[in-house]
């Protein structure tokens, strides 16, 4: 039954993917290319570009489009659901878990130093991207202006991701 | 009202969920937004520690995110309802990308605005971490320790679990130490 078999792949890509989006790219490619040889690699590589361009995070994204190319709009809906279903349970868990111990003061001092790391991770994030994206000066003037509206304005973040897709099509079509 | 607040909570992740390119992290400054701004469910720092939970479990950052805020505003039927909400544009894009436009990456005028939206984003996550940095760096350690993991993340490309698990044990540490007392938040 291939429905349930794209549920339990993405439900154990789920599961093993701790970390966050690239993480499960090597995950969903064992599972998917190797071991059922539902797409093979230049598909692959495909599915990441478009995950990267549309909205919404890389695994759900590959799920969904996985999915769709193995058993339809069925199979989509099945992909995703296993993807997400382990968050689900488990973010659940914690969140009743923590709802009792949060204000404990060893659970507040823990929280106290984790918040400097998950802002270095994020900062980390910034670099990530950056890095990847800013290949000239005009790219990095782009970047720059969009750092600035966002800290001096009162600009929805919406509008700016708008201004720096038309400043795109502007510079590199 | 009980309905109110469920459809608040789709609509809210629905909107983060459309406009989030990129992925992961790209994701948190509008959901910080929204959240801790726009519907004051959370406060700063109660949003980083949903953040270091959200981290530390599997599957993507912004869909944990959206289910352990969704449980805190509405319960299970909340968090499923955030979480339908913050998954489904994706779904719905893919869907729709997968059916009709198999060739929707090699289209040059795409590419070239997703070349521009990229920037964006990362000034956009730039943003959020200075914004961020405002309440959360109100203490001198906290400033030397954020120093320490930055150079853990980025020069030393430490894992996300380690570096949270370092975070974890730090703050422990030096509560310990000091016997002090810290500073108690709200309830997630």
């Amino acid at each position: 039954m291939i429905l349930l078999q794209l549920f339990l792949a993405f439900f154990k890509i789920g599961i093993f993917s701790i970390g966050g989006g690239y993480v499960m790219l090597p995950l969903i490619e064992k599972e998917i290319i190797t071991t059922h040889g539902w797409l093979t690699m230049a598909e692959f590589v495909d599915i990441v570009a478009i995950a990267e361009m549309t909205p919404g995070p890389i695994a759900i994204n590959s799920a969904t489009f996985i999915g769709y190319r193995t058993a339809g709009f069925f199979g989509s809906a099945a992909a995703t659901a296993g993807v997400v279903m382990p968050s689900l349970v488990l973010v659940l868990l914690a969140a009743t878990i923590l709802k009792q111990i949060y204000r404990h003061e060893w659970v507040q001092a823990a929280f106290g130093g984790l918040r400097p790391a998950v802002m270095a991770l994020i900062a980390n994030a910034a670099i990530l991207i950056g890095q990847t994206a800013i290949k000239d000066l005009a790219a990095a003037a782009i970047a720059a202006g969009a750092f600035l509206l966002l800290l001096k304005t009162r600009l929805h973040p919406v509008m700016i991701l708008v201004f720096a897709a038309l400043a795109g099509i502007i510079i590199y079509k | 009202m009980k309905n109110n607040k469920y459809l608040q909570l789709f609509t809210t992740f629905f909107k983060i969920g459309a406009t989030t390119f990129g992925g992961g992290y790209a994701m948190l400054p509008l959901i910080k937004r929204e959240v801790v701004a726009g519907q004051g469910w959370l406060g700063d720092e109660e949003f980083l520690d949903v953040l270091a939970v959200a981290q530390s479990l599997p599957g993507a950052v912004a869909v944990n995110t959206a289910i352990f805020i969704g449980h805190k505003v509405g319960g299970a039927s909340g968090a499923i309802i955030a979480m339908l909400g913050a998954v489904l544009p994706s779904f719905l894009v893919i869907l729709a990308i997968a059916m009709f436009f198999a060739h929707f990456a090699e289209n040059k005028i795409v590419a070239a605005a997703f070349g521009g939206i990229r920037l964006a984003v990362a000034a956009l996550i730039a943003a959020a971490v200075l914004k961020l940095g405002r309440t959360v760096f109100k203490q001198k350690q906290s400033i030397i320790l954020w120093g320490i993991f930055f150079i853990l993340a980025v020069v030393f490309k430490l894992h996300a679990m380690l570096l949270i698990a370092a975070g974890a044990a730090a703050g422990l540490l030096l509560h310990s130490r000091q016997g002090g007392k810290t500073n108690k938040g709200d309830t997630p």
